[in-house]
């Protein structure tokens, strides 16, 4: 069975989502590792790193999303994850910025998949399949 | 069965316990030096005259238990992946297995780390690494290294069960003494250590003793059963949680200064007590034990002094009491026994340092986070606040004049609001220092242990 490491980061208690991402990822035959609310990048990596996980998606509501997500890629890489997807979602920025733009900039941080307010964890679930090669 | 002899080979003291078991209560106790260069059983006949002599006629004991700290203790290595997790996670279970953990080794192991092993003399290794189902690289890798070195102390496996084949074919490959046990952590934050525990224990039992030259008394004792702290933490929990209709105190702490460690014990889940607080990290085991190699009244004084503000020398310079050198003279003369008033005075300094310093270290801690929500807090570890007792043993608080001063020094600080410590607890007093004996005695009869700790481990008060 293969490992998603799920959890909302930052100072966010954003509980309800993270809970739905959960159910969903499990039906669909993940072994979800959930890290929880109020996770900082540490926390996802290690959970990464001990289950051998392929994929983190890092959920973030408050906004602030930018400022917590910076410098994970390269936590990863130093933490010999370099083949690991990084995914993030949620409202990960603050005020109505223009998308592409938004998407552009985590990108560049070294996130593999970028998804904008409103989309669920089903709309992404083939993606992921898809990104874990099935 | 009417009479039960508890024995304790101490690092320093063999200590007897002698247990009526109609009388439900402890008829005496008697101490000499533990001679386990020599033949151990010497220190243990002259410990048994000095009973005989105390009780003032020849008795015959229907079943003798003992545990041992003997030798240096159970040394052991801890290895994992990541040190916050399955490190941690392996560390715990040799703490709760009542080893000293000499040794903690992460991720990929290395030869000067394999060596280091050996340099140390550890008598087991436990290797765990990955959650089931996840990684298992690393402590195959770490078994590779091990299998192909000249350890010889037994290893228990307790990792990623998917690796478990594969370890045991590298580790018989290299003709290396090992145990599969199940994962210590089998999901992520999950503690599992009872698994790991027992083999620990009982691996203890069939090759440690013989090892520390105790197998010799074998004759004389039923059973060598235990490293001391796991007779003190089964002792702890059973005054915990009670046995059958005999009620439990509940929630509590026990601190335990000794020559060279200072262990801390405490009982209870540790939840967060309020909505705003957020767990986080590793499960805690409800009977958790931590231990500060560095805190000690004897072998590690300087460590007392070291762990010291400035400020704190400073100010018992200005009391004519010069605390360096005073915990100088403890490690050089690790014999010294407390006569004067000023003795005593610093023993209680340095025994209150060693308390509020392994507390800090042992309690759970309070972290805050603003957050749109208003303030929040991570909590990492337990939360100790209400718990119902403090539970002094060990000599220096057991002589002390004042056991309550000194114990207070584990509850609540202003200067330290963010740790979980004990409020308003009470304070009892291990006085016949009877704690691991009973431990002892629980194996087989838990109601009798439970009522005489019950009766014996009396309730202080300040300057009572």
């Amino acid at each position: 069975m293969k490992s998603i490491v799920i959890g909302v980061i930052g100072a966010d208690v954003h509980a309800v989502g993270n809970q739905i991402i959960e159910y969903t990822l499990t039906k669909a035959g993940y072994n979800v590792v959930n890290v929880g609310v109020l996770s900082s990048q540490e926390d996802f990596i290690n959970a990464a790193i001990e289950t051998s996980a392929r994929l983190i998606l890092v959920s973030s509501l408050y906004g602030h999303g930018e400022l917590d997500c910076r410098g994970m890629r390269e936590k990863c890489n130093e933490a010999g994850l370099d083949n690991v997807l990084l995914y993030v979602g949620g409202n990960i920025v603050v005020g109505k910025q223009d998308f592409t733009e938004v998407e552009k900039r985590f990108k560049d941080m070294g996130f593999d998949r970028v998804y904008p307010p409103g989309t669920t964890i089903d709309d992404v679930l083939d993606q992921i399949k898809a990104d874990l090669g099935e | 069965m009417k009479y039960y002899l508890l024995v304790d080979f101490g690092s320093t003291f063999t200590k007897l316990t002698a247990v009526d078991l109609e009388k439900e209560d402890i008829i005496s106790t008697s101490k000499a030096i533990t001679t386990v260069d020599t033949d151990i059983t010497e220190g243990y006949e002259k410990a048994l005259g000095l009973l005989r002599e105390n009780l003032g006629y020849d008795i015959k004991f229907d079943k003798v238990i003992a545990c041992s700290s003997a030798a240096g203790g159970l040394k052991m290595a801890a290895i994992g992946l990541v040190e916050e997790l399955t490190v941690e996670a392996a560390k715990r279970v040799c703490l709760g297995a009542g080893a000293k953990v000499e040794l903690v080794l992460s991720h990929n192991i290395n030869k000067s780390e394999v060596q280091s092993i050996i340099d140390k003399n550890i008598d087991i290794i436990l290797l765990a690494g990955g959650t089931n189902g996840g990684n298992s690289e690393c402590v195959i890798h770490n078994a590779t290294q091990l299998a192909k070195s000249n350890v010889k102390a037994p290893i228990v496996f307790a990792g990623n069960k998917d690796a478990a084949d594969t370890i045991e074919e590298i580790l018989s490959t290299g003709k290396k003494d090992f145990y599969i046990c199940e994962n210590v952590m089998p999901r992520l934050n999950v503690l599992n250590i009872d698994s790991a525990k027992n083999q620990i224990k009982e691996i203890f039992v069939k090759n440690i003793i013989e090892a520390k030259g105790i197998k010799k008394i074998e004759q004389e004792i039923d059973q060598v059963i235990l490293p001391t702290p796991n007779a003190v933490l089964l002792a702890a929990e059973l005054l915990s949680k009670g046995y059958d209709d005999e009620i439990g105190l509940g929630d509590l702490m026990i601190t335990d200064v000794g020559g060279a460690t200072t262990d801390m014990y405490s009982m209870g889940y540790g939840y967060p007590k309020q909505s705003n607080v957020v767990l986080r990290g590793l499960d805690e085991p409800f009977a958790k034990r931590t231990v500060e190699g560095d805190l000690g009244m004897r072998y590690s004084a300087i460590g007392i002094v070291d762990s010291m503000s400035h400020g704190e020398v400073t100010h018992w310079n200005k009391q004519g009491i010069d605390i360096v050198t005073e915990a100088v003279n403890r490690r050089k003369h690790i014999e010294f026994i407390p006569k004067t008033e000023h003795d005593y005075k610093v023993e209680d300094i340095l025994a209150s340092k060693c308390i509020d310093t392994a507390t800090s270290r042992h309690v759970g801690i309070l972290e805050g986070v603003y957050t749109p929500l208003g303030m929040m807090y991570y909590q990492l570890g337990k939360d100790l606040t209400t718990s119902n007792y403090i539970i002094g043993t060990g000599g220096v608080v057991i002589s002390s004049d004042n056991p309550v001063k000194m114990l207070k020094n584990a509850i609540q600080n202003p200067s330290k609001t963010m740790e979980l410590r004990p409020k308003a607890p009470q304070y009892l007093l291990d006085k016949d220092y009877i704690l691991s004996a009973m431990g002892l005695l629980s194996l087989e009869q838990p109601e009798i242990a439970l009522r005489i700790m019950k009766r014996r481990i009396v309730e202080i008060r300040e300057n009572d």
